[in-house]
């Protein structure tokens, strides 16, 4: 995620490949050969744009010469017996039409070629590693090592999983092209999950690593747009932008300096990014205009509460614990139900919150999870019941996954004795 | 393109539904098969008789011996295939969804080879 630092050609690649790769892929039906044909434009664009100043339209520009870049190699291979040959083979490319391909773009054809290629990226045939990979490497133009440092899994394993994934879009022929109107609604879904898992990993992973960190939410949020801007009008689209950009607002204030996490109510609200969040709680507002709310417009309206609030204690808790339980209709899993737990009971008190925790814990089944065991201590805590609170602060800190949340929890432990 | 459409059940679950059941899902088969014969995407399909009719093959070094049974002993047995010939994955994906089998056991999409292209 070096972004402009780089330069060069990644940063480049990083810049066009969301909008040239689904045109190239349109025309050559391939991802390598796609991208490989970029890449080389890229290339002499480094060489030619300095000198001749920037292309008035430079996806045009970029098709036009990648595509005779892609027919130059592909003619070159045509003698050779392996699957790209066959490709040309089976379809010979006029000389010209590439010309006519570029000349054609205008924004429409451009923005399905773009859909296509995110639906592509997201197909569910693919597993949702792949999605993730697929859709960063090739929408979002990272390169294989920036995801892989992403998602934590070595150099090798992240290229392996990008190769097989276009292997099995080839071979398997998964297509390229938007689906009738009436499955549209279920391939944005994937494509909205994958967003998610994004940012997620940004936002709530035990990445040490703040800067790989921000820059997943950043290339989640940048999805988002481009989604929002490809099928506008969609009130799920519009709330996970909304949920995305309303959290990361929050960021300059979750970790102190050095590191330490803060939670919600301790930060330092005048740290919060004001106009993100003016931003994303206007566009909760819109979303709510084009039909009934779902997951990630919920989880929107939730952080906008907490982000439009002056300080926990003057946050509304009491919809907060309603919407959770609207949320927890979507999306029945204890994290929800842990959520609206802290929400009950920051608006009705300390027990009726443990009430909601306690069912959890006696449900058995998450006996390693520290976020319960935080939860019930920080709720004990409030609740007066000190001693009790320490055991599961300590208990917790066994089990959390980041060195950040171990330190705080032991402090927490420490602190009450 | 062309796909193989792998069903695979669990021949006790099928033993043990009710003989109204049973031939409602034969109808359905039926008119499945029909559908697609008649939109010319079937090439081929039919059942499998039952595992106790298998015969495994394996030849090691010249010699070949014989096994009774399936290759693997599992609770869930190849029970029949339509072989189909798409537009795409996606339409196969479809087709399979349709299957009557998907319902109770599960259909494996695999597109088929070809040496010609």
């Amino acid at each position: 995620m070096s972004g402009e630092t780089a330069g060069g050609a990644d940063y480049l690649f990083r810049r066009h490949a969301g909008e040239v790769i689904g045109t190239l892929m349109r025309r050559f039906g391939d991802l390598d050969i796609a991208e490989d044909a970029l890449q080389e434009a890229l290339i002499e664009a480094l060489v030619r744009w300095p000198r001749e100043g920037e292309p008035r339209n430079p996806a045009a520009w970029l098709v036009s010469v990648a595509g005779s870049k892609a027919i130059d190699r592909l003619r070159r291979t045509q003698r050779r017996p392996d699957k790209e040959a066959a490709a040309v083979r089976r379809e010979p490319v006029p000389a010209d039409d590439i010309e006519q391909l570029a000349a054609a773009l205008d924004d429409d054809r451009i923005a399905d070629d773009q859909l296509s290629l995110i639906l592509l990226c997201c197909h569910p045939a693919l597993s949702h590693e792949a999605q993730v990979a697929l859709t960063l490497r090739t929408v979002a133009g990272l390169t294989t090592d920036e995801i892989a440092r992403g998602f934590m899994v070595d150099l090798a394993t992240m290229a392996q999983r990008l190769v097989r994934a276009k292997s099995k879009i080839r071979r398997a022929g998964i297509p390229f092209g938007l689906p009738d109107r009436s499955k549209l609604t279920d391939r944005i879904d994937a494509v909205m999950h994958v967003i998610y898992l994004v940012f997620n990993e940004g936002y709530a992973s035990a990445h040490t690593d703040a800067f790989i960190r921000h820059e997943l939410c950043g290339e989640a949020i940048r999805l988002g747009r481009t989604l929002n801007a490809l099928v506008p009008d969609r009130s799920e689209a519009l709330g996970l932008l909304a949920m995305m950009l309303l959290h990361d607002a929050r960021s300059p204030g979750r970790l102190d300096d050095s590191g330490e996490l803060i939670t919600l109510e301790h930060q330092d609200r005048s740290r919060w990014r004001r106009d993100q969040i003016s931003e994303g709680m206007a566009i909760v507002d819109r979303a709510l205009a084009f039909g009934r709310p779902g997951r990630y417009l919920i989880e929107a309206a939730i952080a906008g509460l907490h982000s439009g609030a002056p300080s926990a204690d003057a946050t509304d808790w009491a919809q907060i614990d309603v919407l959770y339980g609207s949320l927890h209709r979507f999306l029945p899993t204890p994290v929800v139900a842990l959520n609206q737990a802290v929400a009950r009971a920051m608006a009705h008190g300390p027990e009726s919150g443990l009430a909601i925790v306690e069912g959890l814990v006696a449900d058995g089944q998450l006996e390693r999870w520290y976020l319960l065991y935080s939860t019930r201590a920080e709720l004990l805590h409030r609740a007066g019941r000190d001693r009790e609170a320490a055991v599961d602060f300590r208990r917790a800190s066994g089990m959390a996954p980041s060195e950040t949340e171990q330190r705080y929890l032991r402090a927490r432990a420490d602190e009450l004795g | 393109m062309k796909y193989l459409l792998l069903i695979t059940n669990d021949p006790n679950e099928l033993a043990a539904m009710p003989a109204d059941a049973a031939n409602a899902m034969f109808g359905e088969y039926l008119a499945f098969t029909q559908r697609i014969q008649a939109s010319g995407e079937m090439l081929a399909g039919d059942p499998l008789h039952d595992i106790s009719t298998a015969t495994t093959v394996r030849t090691r070094d010249g010699v070949t011996t014989l096994t009774d049974g399936p290759f693997a002993e599992t609770k869930e047995h190849f029970a029949g295939f339509y072989v189909v010939d798409v537009v795409s994955l996606d339409r196969a994906l479809e087709l399979a969804a349709q299957i009557p089998g998907a319902r109770t056991g599960s259909i494996e999409v695999r597109p088929i080879m070809s040496y010609s292209e």
